[in-house]
Order: structure tokens, then C-alpha cells, then sequence
């Protein structure tokens, strides 16, 4: 057969969320490919520019909205660059134990979509499964299970509730060995190794050169974490491994997110064990001039917000930096050589999320 | 301190008087504002002398009188990032892409062309990327109108600022 | 070993010649007003009369009868029941709470039965109580009706024909595999000598290899549906799922020619009977080894491991289940051939799959797992319809119920193997038939040559 350009998208099952991806195909192999975004671009930076500072935290956690407080606090943390704010002990440790907590669900959500993209339906439900005792951690302390609006410039909106330690507590010892038995199901399976090991392959250099962030640059053996090297809120305090594997397949992929998770939980961990006593916010002032930014290891790499005031109570520019946008076009590196069947395999191993990446 | 120090030193020897401001934001986080004919040599040097490798974004900002074009470029290995400002003038918004050098600048100049509209003179493919392929407009220039509820209009702007 | 219930040559032919009495009637009626009238017989009446009741005709609408209640066997009946234990299984599986509320999530059971996993999970307050069986029906009736679409650039003939040949192969399936020793369609009664003693028993003597010449129409079929759509993606889906098809036919007919070297026989009636005798081990020079109070099951034999082995996976990539089911891939082409049909078109292809999944199990239980063979507990006596004063015996359990069960129990594997396993990439799948499964039905080839000629095992 001659090679022909295959539409994958915009309106296909598996490819999560909004995108079009067009592959050219020669026979069964991938010679080329072309992310097509913009489905779901909201306008969301002009429409940063009308609303005021503390408004725009609705509009933020929308963004991302399978992890959605990492990205309010993300704006948040560049607001406070911008101002000038100091923020409360207590409310870093808060932020930092909310992040892990929405990392962890969103990486269950992950797991829940890259299962059935490889035929294995049985894990969507299992990784819903855990994912609820999380949503509902997150909803004991917010309020909400997603879009939560929790982050404020200054803090966080409301103090944790009495036995929130507890609670978590609990729920990560019943997740520690809940997840040993989703590797098994997933890493004893033959067929998984299969599908996974030596298909997607991108190399470091390739992979910073294009910008590649998050589990996917760990999965190339790059050591590169944003809570290590360039840590913010209560991330200094806190001693951590960062996941890093080797072979950048999607089985690397796969395996970092795993050991991601249970990073996460060691911190959530420790950051409750360290969480001081005193105010859980701090006023920010109404109008602000100046420009901050600021860059968060969220779920899926670097989110780095700019945000400019010119004296109004509403910024001048917002600009957010999404992870994913770039992740994906690096796609293309990784899928040259495989076949149309791999691509779905590859396109679930990086993690999209459309609404960070159309913005 | 040392590294970016010695970024900030490195900078000032070899661009001295073309900068038009040089400094520290904070710990690890120096800034440049430069013109645009000055942004190719000055992003070469940070890639080929200081071992800058990565884009972490490229922001199109309108002015009113000018636009910039802002780059945040990072070093892994040193842990340094770098904030260069490139100013361009509203008439001619023009500048040259860095795609050549780093390839993950591709998108976001793209990005900055198809929301606001500057060219970017060197671009593999400047194609618009959001935005349908046949909008006329760049929405996030200032003279782009939205339109808002009263709620959404700033105090200054309701007390005639 | 138990008796069979059904005997569908005697039943069909026994409905057959009530039907053509019941049409005799009116003419009948017509010869004696034409005798009251004239004195004689209608012109031409009392040939058709003979017609109508004679043996030609019987036995045509018989075979007629005997095709429907075996159609009405497998959609009616097969099809209902697995695919609502297929839901059960998964959604356990899946830890799923909702769908297994049961008849034992009930009150009254949920102190004592609840605690029995399976049979019902105690719920505080179910929101439903039934065993969701309806569900299948209800699927069905919202297929039938939804609109039937054709596209409008599709090769009309082709698209219209390939279901018909799909459907038409797994019923093809249906006739030739036999449910007892009395279910059956493809055979003949003839006398033989059954465990020293003189019988009639039935006989096909070539069954097994009408079964595998039905299962390799379906490949045809589905390239068919895939090219008549006139769609990129059901093409892609159409050839790999030839490609697949086509490459495990191969292993799955060695495999059974290890078995049939073996137990000498393509004929499925003398399998099951081979296998109702007590287990037998042969020595070699020094005799054999009989176990009294086992039956001699192939699978008990461990030099026909690995055909069972092999003939078990290319029945699961021949029904097209996880993880062999790349064709019809969600993830990549939609549905893969099947995307362009819709409504009962759809049902029909959607639905044949589960049965060739069944025929599938169904040849594997007759040829390894003792077929219809169970053990008779007591016989009830009934009246006989058709002869008046004999009486017709039930046993309980009979063979129809001891096949149904075993068949059930091995598509619960495949269900079982197919929820937990991810999907297998095309190239992957024929290099598991070509490379893996072929050099192992022909080691099995060989070791059961071994086994007969040496006379060990």
C-alpha cells in the first residue's frame, strides 16, 4: 500500500480528550506525524486579563481538570512572586500535601486510561477504584472532588480538619498494597511487556531538546525534578527520591508514574508528620504591579505561569506554560519507526490532558 | 549563588552595553531585556557557551506602544534559568525564531504568532496552532475587544483610568 | 453414564408428520364430500393426500424443524445465557458492586447466602433485585430497533451478504457439532459394538472435519464486511482480521490431527464414547494401567498437553477475544470491520462472535473433556407422546444438561483469561501462530505418533 496521512481524531475513543493526530502510514509502519490541537481552546489568557487576581483561581483549576489544584497553585505561587507575598508555614506544608494527593489521583486517572487503550479493561475500574479514596481525601479538605478552588494567593482557602492526618494515614497504608497489586496485574503480564518495552523510544538528548518535561524526561534517566531543583512551598524541608528509569520506552513511561505514586505518598507522609500550627493564609494586596513567574513540577512536567500587573486589580498578562503542549509534539520523535498500533500505546504513556494544552 | 553569578558575569562581559538591563530576580533567576536584533547571538552564547537546553516557555506580551517577546530559558545542569526580554516595535513586530537552535521553541513561537501575532523570521512552519486556520484576527493584542459584563470591568477603567 | 433427553430426529419427525397430518385434513374433508357428492374420490385428492403424508415430505420438514430447534438452541438460548454470564464474570471481575446484586442480595438471604461469595453480595438497600437477565433481551430488542443503515458508497451486495455468511458459518457450526447422543443434526444410526455389546448408536463419520471446514468460512465473511464498506479503517480491520484468522486456522487443524492420530477418529460420537470408558494408561510392552472410577479423558493425558494447550489459544484467537481481538480494537479503529453496521446487522455479527466462541468450547469439550459423558443419578419415567403406552425416560441429569455445563465452564475461562490480559498487537499475534504455535501442534503431532505406535500412554 502506498503511504497514506490516517486522521486519528478528533472524534475517537481512545485518544483522551480533544486532538486530532494525523499519521502517515506506510502499511502498517509510521513514517511521520502531526498533532492537531486547538479543539478546546477556551481563550483562557485574554480572559484571565478581565477577571481579577483571586477570580482567575476558578478559572485555572479548570485548565487541568483531572489535576487541578496543582495548576490553581501554580498560579498562585507566581501571583505571590508577583506581589511580593509571604506565605504561611502552615500553608506551604497544606499545599504541599493537596499537591501530592492531586498527583497521585491523577495519575490513577492515567493508569484508569492507559489500561483500556491496551485492551486491558479491567484496569479502568480498579484505578477508579483507589482513585475514589483520594477524590474523597481531597473533598474532606476542599470541599470538592474536582475543580476544587482551593489554592488563594497567600495560602489556602480553609485550615485542614481535625483528622485529616488520620484519614490520610489510613488511606495510604490500604493504597501501599493496592498498588503493588495493580503492578502485578499490569508488569507479570507478558503481554504488557509485549506492548510496552522498546515501543515509543525517545532519547534524552531528543527529549530536551524539545522540550520534554515531567515522568516522561525522568523515564530517559534525565534526574530532572522541579520539586529537587527548583523547589517551592514546604518541598525544601522534605527529603524525597525522584522516580527516574532508564530505557525512555513507555514501559520507562509507565514505570516511573508507579514509582511516582508512591513518592507521593512518602511525602504526603512526611509533610503530615512536619505540618506546624498558625494562620493557613496571608491578604494579598488588591492591585499589583510588577511581573512573577514562578514553575511547579505538576503532573505532567513543567507548568510555569507569567503573570504581569500593571497597577489594576486584574493582571495585564497571564501566561501558562502547559507540559503537555510540548510533550506532544515530541510525540512524533517517539513514534517513527512503530506501528499504527503502538501509537495508541505511546499517546497513553504521555499523558495528555487537552484542556491544559489548549488553554 | 555561584551559578547564576557566573551567568549574570558571562552575560555582562560579552554583551556589556547592548543589554538594556542585566540582573537578579531571585536565587537562581537572572534577567535580560534586550533589543530584538541582539536575541540570536545572545541565545547562542547561553546554548553553545553556558549549556542552556531547554525552552521553558515564550510569551508574547503587547504593550501598547511595543510588544515583547519573552523567553525563559533553563539549564539543567547548571539549575540557572534565564528571563530575556526582546522588545520589537508595534509597527514591525518581527523578530528571529530560535526554533534553529532549541527545537522546543517551535510551539511556543507559534503559539506567540497565532494569539498575538508576531512573526517569527525563521519558523520551519509559522502556521497558526489554537486558533482555526482561517481566523483573521490575533485575539490577545489589546486592541482586540471583549466583551464584558459590568461586573468585569476594572474600577479603574469605570473611574475613567 | 447419563442418557440423553432430547432425540431431535425422533421429535422432528414426529412434529413433521403431525403439521402434514394437520394440512392432510382439508383435503381429507374435500375426498369425503366429493364421495358423499359422487360416489368416488376428488380427481387428483387422494394423490396429494399420499404426497403430503408421505415419507419424502416428513422428512423434508423434519430437517426443517430439526434446523430451527438447533438455531432456536443456540440464539434463544446459548446466546442469552452467556452473554449474561459473561457480564456477571467481568463485572466481578472489575470489582464491580452494582451489577452483582442478585437474587441473594436479597433480605431474607443476605445473612446466609450473602457470605457465600458469588451467589450474592450483601447491599445495604439493592435498588433492584433481579439476576439482570432481561438485560440480553433488552439489548436485543433496542438493536432491532435502531435504524439500518447502509453507506451510501458501500457495495451494496457485498455488505448485505457478508453478515448472512458469518451468521450463516456459526449456524453451520451448530448443526454439525452434537449436544448428546440424541441432539444432533449430522449423523446416522447405525450398529456397532459399544463396551462388548452390539448398539445403535449414531455415527458421523467425518464431524470434527465438518466443524473445522465452518469455522474457516467466517475469515471470508468478515474480509468481505471490512472491504464492502468502503471505509480506510474497516479495510485495516477486515485484513488483519483475515490475516489472524487465517494463520490460526493452521495451528488448531494440527492440533487436532494429534488428537484424532491418537483417538483414530474424526467422528465426535466415538470420541465421547472413547472417553466414557475407564481410564486407560498404556504401558508399552507391559500392558496398560486402567483407573477404575475415572472416565478416560483426553485431557488426562498428558502427552496430549501441549495440543490442548495450543488448540485452547487458537480457539480463543478464533472467536476474536481478548487478547486476540486487535480486529474489532476499540482503541485504534473504532469498531474495525464492524464500524459501518448498525442496528440488527450489527447484532447479528456482534452476537455470532459469542457463538463461535461457544462451538469453540464446545469441540473443546468434546475432544478433551469427555463431551456429553455425566453421571445418572435416577431416571424419571414419563409418557410417551408419540407411542402411546410406553413410557419415555428422563434421566436426571441428562447428557444435554452435562454438556451445557462443561461447555459453560470452559467459556468461563476464556472470559476469566480475556478480562485480565491486555491486547495483543497484529504482528505480534501471527508471530505467536507462526513462529510458536505451529512448531508446538506439530511436536504434539508427533508425540501422540509416539504414544500410538509405541503403545505408552
Amino acid at each position: 500500500m502506498a503511504e497514506m496521512w490516517i486522521n486519528m481524531g478528533p472524534q475517537h475513543p481512545m485518544t483522551h480528550g480533544l486532538w486530532n493526530l494525523r499519521i502517515k502510514v506506510d502499511g502498517e509502519t509510521i513514517v511521520d506525524a502531526e498533532p492537531e490541537i486547538g479543539y478546546l481552546h477556551r481563550g483562557y489568557e485574554k480572559i484571565m486579563e478581565v477577571r481579577e487576581f483571586q477570580k482567575n483561581v476558578v478559572l485555572t483549576d479548570r485548565l487541568c481538570y483531572v489535576s487541578s489544584i496543582t495548576w490553581s497553585h501554580a498560579y498562585c505561587l507566581a501571583c505571590e512572586e508577583m506581589m511580593g507575598l509571604d506565605v504561611p508555614e502552615r500553608a506551604k506544608y497544606l499545599r504541599v500535601i493537596t499537591n501530592e494527593l492531586q498527583r497521585v489521583a491523577s495519575h490513577l486517572m492515567w493508569l484508569a486510561a492507559y489500561g483500556p487503550d491496551l485492551g486491558l479493561l479491567t484496569a479502568l475500574l480498579w484505578a477508579l477504584r483507589e482513585r475514589e479514596l483520594f477524590l474523597d481525601l481531597i473533598q474532606l479538605i476542599s470541599g470538592a472532588r474536582m475543580n476544587q478552588n482551593y489554592p488563594r494567593i497567600g495560602g489556602v482557602r480553609n485550615d485542614a480538619p481535625p483528622d485529616f492526618g488520620k484519614y490520610c494515614r489510613k488511606v495510604i497504608a490500604h493504597f501501599r498494597k493496592k498498588l503493588e497489586d495493580h503492578e502485578k496485574v499490569f508488569e507479570q503480564s507478558k503481554l504488557f511487556q509485549m506492548r510496552t518495552v522498546g515501543v515509543g523510544r525517545i532519547s534524552r538528548e531528543d527529549a530536551i531538546d524539545w522540550g520534554v518535561t515531567g515522568p516522561n524526561l525522568r523515564a530517559c534517566g534525565a534526574r530532572i525534578d522541579l520539586r529537587k531543583l527548583d523547589p517551592y512551598d514546604a518541598y525544601p524541608e522534605i527529603d524525597f527520591e525522584p522516580a527516574v528509569a532508564h530505557e525512555g520506552d513507555s514501559y520507562a513511561r509507565y514505570k516511573v508514574r508507579m514509582d511516582e505514586m508512591r513518592t507521593s505518598c512518602d511525602l504526603i507522609e512526611a509533610a503530615l508528620d512536619k505540618l506546624p500550627a498558625g494562620p493557613y493564609r496571608s491578604k494579598p494586596p488588591r492591585r499589583a504591579e510588577g511581573e512573577g513567574f514562578r514553575r511547579t513540577e505538576d503532573s505532567r512536567g513543567e507548568a510555569l505561569f507569567y503573570v504581569i500587573g500593571d497597577g489594576d486589580d486584574r493582571p495585564y498578562r497571564v501566561k501558562i506554560r502547559s507540559p503537555v503542549y510540548s510533550n506532544i509534539f515530541a510525540a512524533p520523535l517517539m513514534m517513527r519507526g512503530n506501528k499504527v498500533a503502538d501509537v495508541v500505546a505511546i499517546m497513553g504513556s504521555i499523558d495528555v490532558c487537552v484542556g491544559e494544552m489548549d488553554k | 549563588m555561584a551559578a547564576e553569578g557566573e551567568v549574570l558575569a558571562s552575560l555582562k562581559d560579552r554583551f556589556g552595553g547592548a543589554l538594556r538591563d542585566l540582573g537578579l530576580v531571585r536565587d537562581r533567576v537572572v534577567k535580560a531585556v534586550i533589543d530584538r536584533k541582539d536575541l540570536v547571538p545572545v541565545c547562542k552564547f547561553l546554548k553553545d557557551q553556558l549549556g542552556f537546553d531547554h525552552v521553558s516557555c515564550i510569551t508574547a506580551v503587547d504593550w501598547r506602544d511595543h510588544f515583547e517577546s519573552v523567553y525563559h530559558l533553563t539549564s539543567w545542569s547548571r539549575n540557572v534559568m534565564v528571563q530575556i526580554n526582546a522588545w520589537i516595535p508595534h509597527d514591525d513586530p518581527r523578530i528571529d525564531s530560535i526554533t534553529p537552535l532549541w527545537n522546543g521553541a517551535n510551539v511556543h513561537e507559534r503559539e506567540a504568532y497565532d494569539l498575538m501575532g508576531i512573526v517569527y523570521d525563521g519558523h520551519p512552519n509559522l502556521t497558526r496552532i489554537l486558533l482555526p486556520k482561517d481566523f483573521a484576527f490575533h485575539p490577545l493584542r489589546k486592541d482586540f475587544p471583549q466583551e464584558v459584563d459590568r461586573q468585569y470591568i476594572s474600577r479603574r477603567k469605570i473611574g475613567g483610568g | 453414564m447419563s442418557g440423553h433427553l432430547v432425540d431431535l430426529w425422533g421429535w422432528s419427525h414426529a412434529l413433521a408428520s403431525f403439521i402434514l397430518w394437520l394440512l392432510s385434513l382439508p383435503l381429507e374433508l374435500v375426498n369425503w364430500i366429493s364421495f358423499q357428492a359422487t360416489g368416488g374420490p376428488a380427481p387428483g385428492v387422494p394423490g396429494l393426500i399420499d404426497f403430503v403424508t408421505g415419507e419424502g415430505l416428513t422428512a423434508f420438514v423434519a430437517v426443517i424443524i430439526a434446523v430451527n430447534i438447533l438455531l432456536l438452541w443456540a440464539t434463544a438460548f446459548h446466546l442469552l445465557i452467556i452473554m449474561w454470564i459473561e457480564r456477571k464474570m467481568y463485572s466481578r471481575l472489575q470489582d464491580r458492586r452494582g451489577i452483582m446484586i442478585g437474587l441473594g442480595s436479597a433480605e431474607i438471604l443476605r445473612n446466609t447466602l450473602g457470605r457465600i461469595p458469588l451467589i450474592g453480595r450483601p447491599f445495604r438497600r439493592p435498588s433492584h433485585l433481579g439476576t439482570g437477565f432481561l438485560q440480553t433481551v433488552a439489548d436485543g430488542v433496542k438493536l432491532f430497533q435502531k435504524e439500518v443503515i447502509t453507506p451510501a458508497t458501500a457495495d451494496k451486495w457485498m455488505f448485505h451478504a457478508a453478515p448472512v455468511m458469518i451468521a450463516a458459518s456459526t449456524l453451520m457450526l451448530f448443526v454439525a457439532i452434537p449436544w448428546s447422543d440424541g441432539f444432533w443434526l449430522m449423523g446416522a444410526y447405525e450398529s456397532r459394538v459399544v463396551n462388548g455389546a452390539p448398539a445403535v448408536v449414531p455415527v458421523n463419520p467425518w464431524g470434527i472435519l465438518v466443524v473445522l471446514a465452518a469455522f474457516s468460512i467466517a475469515p471470508l465473511g468478515i474480509l468481505i464486511a471490512g472491504w464492502a464498506s468502503n471505509n480506510k479503517y474497516t479495510l485495516l480491520g477486515g485484513m488483519r482480521a483475515a490475516a489472524q484468522l487465517m494463520s490460526y486456522e493452521i495451528p488448531m487443524l494440527l492440533s487436532i490431527i494429534a488428537l484424532v492420530i491418537y483417538a483414530g477418529t474424526l467422528d465426535p460420537f466415538e470420541l465421547v464414547r472413547n472417553q466414557t470408558a475407564p481410564l486407560t494408561y498404556g504401558l508399552g510392552p507391559y500392558g496398560s494401567l486402567t483407573v477404575p472410577w475415572v472416565q478416560n479423558w483426553y485431557i488426562l493425558n498428558p502427552i496430549l498437553w501441549i495440543a490442548f494447550l495450543v488448540f485452547f489459544i487458537t480457539v480463543i484467537a478464533e472467536a476474536e477475544r481478548i487478547p486476540f481481538d486487535i480486529p474489532e480494537a476499540e482503541a485504534e479503529l473504532v469498531e474495525g470491520w464492524t464500524t459501518e453496521y448498525s442496528g440488527m446487522r450489527f447484532g447479528i455479527v456482534f452476537g455470532f462472535k459469542w457463538l463461535r466462541a461457544i462451538a469453540g468450547a464446545a469441540l473443546i469439550v468434546i475432544l478433551f473433556f469427555g463431551g456429553w459423558s455425566g453421571p445418572v443419578f435416577m431416571t424419571l419415567d414419563a409418557p410417551n407422546l408419540a407411542a402411546s403406552g410406553s413410557t419415555y425416560s428422563i434421566p436426571i441429569l441428562f447428557q444435554e444438561f452435562w454438556f451445557t455445563v462443561k461447555v459453560y465452564l470452559i467459556f468461563i475461562v476464556f472470559v476469566w483469561i480475556g478480562w485480565s490480559v491486555p491486547r495483543v498487537r497484529i504482528d505480534q499475534i501471527l508471530n505467536i501462530g507462526w513462529k510458536s504455535l505451529v512448531p508446538l501442534s506439530v511436536l504434539s503431532i508427533l508425540l501422540a505418533a509416539l504414544a500410538r505406535g509405541t503403545g505408552w500412554f
